[in-house]
């Protein structure tokens, strides 16, 4: 038995795409939607190939090879880098003590009152206007904190420091809340129904349950802020962000080149760091 | 022969209240804090003192009265329009740029095997670890000031952030439709355009309009170095110390956060419902 090419109408249908309507339609739709977007944005690729902007570019990353190595440089990167890493946990410690008191002043889990029904109004105003205060704080964002302190309290460190622990304030106060009413809350709670203060509950009820999501969220956080330490230079807080704008403003990509590359070990060293902190904790 | 328990039935020794790996950690921890602080030389006088109470009062009575001027809230109007056009175009080149370093980013079959995946997830790295404020800052110099700058500057740090996470999707996929065409003898392009793709898009599009919503609050705040959007006017009128002006700018940009974060709450809400 030969096996003869059988010729079978089935395939002579020409090849069709289903979806083809469809498609278009997506098609049509993006830039329809595109264009009014490209005109708000200024969006002009061309821009970019233009010779004499192209002759710049090129020089700049050109000068990028090789990346400075001078020692002198170094160490004022290794300076610079210490600086960013202490504002960063400088600005959570102080984003801590004023997210812990506003948490335990805020959380429902430790009113007296909405054991039994509804919270009493005093205790509810209270905290609805702590919620308040913790939302304007982490609604501004870091870098708008720090150009107000930088023309406060001047350049240097003090500004970043400050920035982020008002914005990492309102942010741990909000998380911090959440956490502590997503969980069992039944040993609180019968503590509080047993007579104890709120401190005795909170303390020997809510804190032991909840200590290690706490902190591994704390960590967390403090990898986010060295990042944003970094950004926070760009307006005068001091560490790396500085050292790499006046870099930048002085078109001397060689140094620039080194301190990206020092600022990405630095980020991965913090994710790594952190993502080790947290396993050993949870 | 039952061990000698003391008169109270305790064990002798107390129980380490932590494990010493754990108790070493906060060590680190404490010395890393306190370093910090030593090592800053922070001028807890500059803030702390009445001096400082006081000329932080001035500065934020200099905040109001607001600027209501009618021209002046139309500039700001158009400072907001384009914040939030750098936030959408901005994000959605990301997610283009993000779904094309992803495909050579993931193993898309078994039997791939995935030379590129190492170097692309090395480019996406360095993309993504390099904040949008740095990215602008160096954009500037070739795409001069403005929003177009900032807009590739959201571009790049979130192709690099969308690009790793569509991989993850992609690479979790269910790789049974693509081995029933693969099988069929049908081209890798194909294969991914007509399987992969359709199951992942669902989740390619959440981590997408999440990013968005991250890039609204970057792009109101990118153009301190100058790329455009409320961002340059508040540095722009902040340096000539236009307080009044300084205080609407800060009021919009606190009413677009606040839009976009409770409308991500309701759309989520009816999302998880």
């Amino acid at each position: 038995m030969s096996s003869l090419p059988v010729h079978n109408p089935r395939f002579d249908v020409p090849l069709r795409d289903p979806a083809w309507h469809q498609r278009m339609f997506w098609i049509v739709f993006s830039i329809v939607l595109v264009w009014p977007l490209a005109v708000a944005t200024e969006f002009r690729p061309g821009v970019l190939f233009e010779p004499e902007n192209m002759r710049i570019s090129a020089e700049f990353i050109g000068s990028f090879f090789p990346p400075v190595l001078e020692p002198d440089l170094l160490w004022r990167i290794v300076g610079a880098t210490w600086t960013t890493v202490a504002i960063a946990t400088a600005g959570m410690v102080m984003a801590l003590t004023i997210a812990f008191p506003l948490t335990i002043l805020s959380t429902r889990v430790l009113s007296i009152s909405a054991i039994s029904g509804r919270m009493n109004t005093l205790p509810f105003v209270v905290r609805q206007a702590i919620r308040w205060v913790l939302i304007f704080l982490r609604s501004i964002p870091e870098l708008v904190w720090a150009l107000v302190f930088v023309r406060v309290v001047g350049l240097g460190p003090t500004a970043g420091v400050l920035a982020i622990a008002l914005t990492y304030g309102g942010m741990l106060g909000k998380v911090y809340g959440e956490i502590l009413e997503s969980g069992e809350t039944t040993p609180t709670e019968t503590l509080l129904r047993n007579g104890s203060g709120r401190m005795q509950a909170f303390f020997y009820g809510l804190l032991p349950q909840n200590v290690m999501e706490l902190t591994s969220y704390t960590v967390y956080r403090w990898e986010c802020a060295i990042r944003s330490s970094v950004v926070l230079g760009f307006v005068g807080a001091g560490g790396l962000g500085q050292e790499l704008d006046n870099s930048m403003k002085m078109f001397n990509g060689g140094e620039v080149s080194t301190m990206l590359i020092v600022f990405i070990l630095l980020v991965a060293l913090a994710d790594a760091v952190s993502a080790f902190f947290r396993k050993r904790l949870v | 022969m039952s061990a000698q328990l003391n008169p109270t039935g305790c064990p002798k020794k107390a129980p380490a209240i932590m494990k010493s790996g754990t108790a070493l950690l906060l060590l680190t921890m404490l010395s890393l804090i306190i370093a910090s602080f030593w090592t800053l030389g922070l001028k807890w006088g500059d803030f702390l003192s009445m001096e400082a109470f006081r000329s932080m009062g001035r500065f934020i009575a200099e905040f109001f009265p607001m600027e209501t001027d009618s021209e002046f809230l139309v500039k700001v109007g158009w400072g907001t329009v384009e914040t939030l056009a750098m936030s959408l175009m901005g994000t959605a080149l990301a997610a283009v740029a993000g779904l094309a370093l992803a495909i050579p980013a993931s193993k898309l079959h078994s039997s791939d095997k995935g030379l590129m995946r190492t170097p692309t997830r090395w480019v996406l790295n360095a993309l993504r670890s390099i904040p949008e404020l740095v990215w602008a800052a160096l954009l500037l110099i070739s795409a001069g000031l403005g929003p177009f700058a900032g807009t590739l500057a959201l571009a790049f740090h979130t192709t690099g952030v969308l690009g790793r996470l569509f991989a993850e999707s992609i690479e979790n996929a269910p790789p049974e439709p693509a081995d029933a065409l693969r099988t069929q003898g049908i081209g890798n392009l194909r294969v991914f355009y007509f399987t992969t793709l359709p199951q992942v898009i669902p989740q390619l599009m959440s981590y997408t309009l999440y990013r968005w919503e991250n890039n609204i609050r970057a792009a109101a705040i990118l153009g301190v170095v100058g790329a455009g959007g409320l961002g340059q006017l508040l540095s722009f009128h902040m340096g000539l110390f236009q307080m009044g002006k300084t205080a609407t700018i800060l009021a919009a940009m606190l009413l677009l956060v606040a839009i976009v974060d409770s409308m991500s709450y309701h759309l989520r809400r009816r999302m998880t419902r």
